[in-house]
């Protein structure tokens, strides 16, 4: 049965007779690729639009209706030399582009504001002295008010709407006293235009708007650009389930096509890609990727496979359930819920510092007020000081604080691999002081590897990996990536749960079970030693090999955990694996806590036992198993192989197979927390010394001007300093 | 000083059209690829040969 390639889901119809698809490209990463992938599918008949988006890694086609088929153009891209596949954006990346384009439009506005309102501000400021007369001074004034008013308004939107939701809840935010300072200065401006008066604070509203829109969007587009990426990574990943569309006839379905009910078709060697039940078909079937078991389970009519399970022997039909009905998935789920829910309760320090700010400079301003009313101030004076001192106050650096750092921190750790799924993770993440590995796939790769390599001879290994790439069992897969094999032995046979057989130049080769190799005697002997390894044996002639093939360690696993040890960061594992293998990994990696066949529920008492004792914990895992206790722990992350509900869950996704974005994102993330901290003091500092001129009343608006701008670039630029960590430490 | 009734509306005029210039190119989509876009203007520089037409 050959499966067709079925990507209509992905297609979208323009209507007069276009479609439209978009695809993740890999590999797109200058201008030279760019001209050659538009070109190259342009050449294609029919085509009508082929764009490269470099920033997100994408090609957006559209071709005429008929007989077209989109395989076709990522076909023409693997010859072109790039990887490509369909993509469907996620409702997730959709909202945060529209909050993008909205917070561009709102700083478009503000900026085009403050220009204005300075222009106009500039001759008043340098003008009362000499030749302006008050009538101009109100033309202007008013001028300005009409320019500031609405601009301020709308720009405003982002602040008014965050303070008004937490106001309702009953909390204080950063945006509260930002929200209270540019109302009541604008308010208190119209007042002052009204009566002719000498200083307005429109500019000073407007200008703060326009700062803060830069903050917060640069923060928004790097939240964007992660999204982008991780979007990119599920849709490489091609995940396609072979559905039967009608009795005896499949089809290769990406798995959003799936539906539960239908029923699809698990051969040897394939990832399942959907939750469900078997319904025909007995094999051997690999759950590591979610129990963490590396023990091989039997599946047979009525077992439930899951998600990340590996088929290893037999073909099966699997019929696709709803994510409810598995026993363990709805176990999952309701520990998950219970533990997102105790999670939610953290205070993020942009909020704390806020809580402690507002109450403190609404109250010095109320005090000034009444302090120049009670030695003899008229109310209208006492009240234009007291607005003044907010004005001075409203958070413009402590404002851009926070943000700026995460922006730039989450940019350098970008670069480093790792992903942020949540804003807060890098507090989070900077605080930790023992960290909790999942063994399998976090510790360990997924894929199978050959460890013995160093014992099998070269010429060896090349034939034995020539005729693995005859089957399509997972531990032959292993080592014919081992070997490096390209060309398949001509004329080899697989025996179903046996091995491969073929001949060369006279010689008889299996490749297989030792018992299938006449190797029994030899895998007897050499059984035990590696309790995790599956043996596979290699028979040529009359000489008989083995190869000794499970899950490595990942490469630089030892250093990294020795380079946290030396961090002061206690390191343990918690792993649903047998005793014996466990053991093993601790001893391999020097980590001396270590806890073996533990359940969902057990991780989670663990890491809670861990915190009621006052350990920051952070949880490193990719199983179905890990989800709850990534979602207890302080901070949480996954590899980028992990199953879909544990990488939801997760603060944080590493890509790669190297372990070392761990230490790099606890570096950037100290780092980080150092300079937010260092900000949040910059602005303290910054208002100690300016708020008791504002006291004193002698503020004027260029003076506000100028310290509002001031306090702003030295917290940008030092936020700046977050891009790089001391070198050295690791 | 009459001369400001001329000169401050054709200052807010000629800001306002740069701002609905700024949001005509916002909704266009000029900013979701800003990285290609730097590449693209010195693409051109190579023209795109065309393909001989069908009929002579």
């Amino acid at each position: 049965m050959q499966a067709t390639r079925d990507f209509s889901h992905y297609v979208k119809d323009l209507g007069s007779g276009l479609s439209h698809i978009d695809l993740a490209v890999e590999g797109v990463s200058c201008a030279g690729c760019m001209s050659k992938i538009e070109r190259g599918l342009s050449a294609i008949p029919d085509v009508t639009l082929a764009r490269v988006n470099l920033t997100d890694r994408r090609v957006a086609l559209e071709w005429k209706d008929g007989a077209l088929d989109p395989s076709r153009f990522i076909d023409r891209l693997a010859e072109l030399g790039y990887r490509a596949y369909p993509f469907e954006t996620v409702r997730a990346e959709a909202v945060e582009a529209e909050n993008a384009r909205f917070l561009l439009r709102c700083l478009g506005v503000a900026a085009f504001a403050a220009m204005n309102v300075m222009m106009l501000s500039v001759p008043v400021w340098s003008g009362t002295a000499g030749d302006l007369i008050p009538a101009q001074r109100d033309f202007f004034h008013w001028l300005s008010a009409l320019i500031a008013l609405p601009a301020a308004a709308y720009a405003g939107q982002p602040f008014f709407r965050s303070a008004w939701r937490a106001l309702r809840t009953g909390n204080v935010n950063m945006d509260v006293p930002i929200s209270v300072g540019v109302t009541l200065a604008l308010a208190m401006s119209v007042v002052e235009t009204l009566r002719h008066a000498e200083h307005t604070y429109f500019d000073a509203a407007i200008m703060l708007l326009t700062f803060l829109l830069v903050g917060r969007y640069l923060d928004q587009r790097m939240r964007l650009k992660t999204r982008a990426v991780a979007g990119n990574l599920a849709a490489l990943k091609a995940e396609t389930a072979t559905k039967f569309i009608a009795a005896g006839e499949i089809a290769q379905v990406p798995v959003a096509a799936i539906h539960p009910g239908d029923v699809v078709l698990l051969r040897p060697g394939e990832r399942c890609a959907v939750d469900g039940t078997v319904i025909e078909g007995r094999s051997e079937i690999d759950q590591s990727l979610i129990t963490g078991e590396t023990l091989y389970a039997t599946a047979e009519h009525g077992t439930a496979v899951y998600a990340g399970s590996l088929n290893i022997s037999g073909t099966l039909r699997v019929r696709v359930s709803a994510a409810s009905e598995g026993t363990l998935l709805a176990e999952i789920t309701r520990l998950l819920d219970n533990a997102l829910q105790a999670r939610s309760r953290y205070v993020r320090l942009a909020d704390r510092a806020s809580r402690l700010y507002a109450p403190v400079v609404h109250a010095t301003a109320f005090l000034t007020m009444i302090g120049w009313v009670l030695i003899g101030a008229s109310w209208h004076d006492a009240l234009v000081t007291g607005i003044a001192v907010l004005i001075i106050t409203c958070p413009c650096a402590l404002g851009l604080a926070i943000p700026t750092v995460q922006t730039v921190a989450s940019g350098a750790m970008f670069r480093a691999g790792v992903l942020l799924n949540s804003g807060d993770s890098i507090e989070r993440l900077a605080e930790v002081d023992r960290i909790i590995f999942d063994k399998t796939g976090t510790l360990t790769l997924p894929d199978l590897d050959v460890v013995n390599l160093a014992d099998i001879p070269a010429d060896v290994l090349d034939l034995a990996g020539q005729l693995a790439l005859a089957s399509h069992h997972p531990v032959a897969a292993a080592v014919a990536r081992a070997a490096n094999s390209k060309s398949p032995l001509v004329g080899a046979v697989e025996e179903p749960g046996q091995g491969v057989r073929g001949q060369l130049g006279g010689k008889q080769l299996r490749l297989g079970r030792p018992s299938f190799c006449g190797a029994e005697q030899l895998a007897d002997a050499s059984a035990g030693l590696d309790p995790e390894a599956s043996i596979v044996a290699f028979s040529l002639g009359e000489a008989r090999y083995l190869f000794s093939v499970r899950q490595g360690l990942r490469p630089d696993a030892g250093a990294i955990i020795s380079a946290l040890q030396k961090r002061n960061i206690t390191v343990e594992i918690l792993s649903g694996d047998r005793e014996p293998a466990v053991r093993a990994a601790a001893r391999a990696l020097g980590i001396s806590e270590w806890r073996a066949g533990m359940t969902p529920a057990d991780k989670i008492a663990r890491i809670e036992d861990l915190k009621s004792q006052g350990f920051k914990v952070m949880m490193v895992g990719d199983g179905l198993n890990d989800a709850p206790s990534l979602a207890a722990a302080h901070v949480s992350m996954s590899p980028i192989s992990a199953a879909h509900l544990s990488q939801a869950t997760a603060d944080l996704v590493f890509l790669g197979k190297p372990l070392a974005p761990v230490v790099a994102a606890i570096d950037f993330s100290r780092r980080a927390l150092h300079l937010m901290r260092q900000n949040l003091w910059l602005a303290v500092g910054y208002n100690l010394f300016a708020v008791p001129i504002a006291i004193s009343g002698v503020v004027t608006p260029l003076i506000a001007a100028a310290a509002m701008s001031g306090s702003s670039l030295l917290v940008m630029l030092n936020a700046l300093r977050a891009r790089r960590v001391a070198q050295g430490r690791s | 000083m009459e001369v400001l009734v001329i000169l401050v509306p054709l200052a807010l005029g000629l800001g306002l059209v740069g701002l609905l210039g700024f949001l005509w190119s916002l909704k266009s989509g000029q900013y979701e690829d800003l990285e290609g876009a730097a590449w693209r203007a010195i693409l051109d520089d190579e023209p795109v040969p065309e393909r001989p037409p069908d009929h002579p």
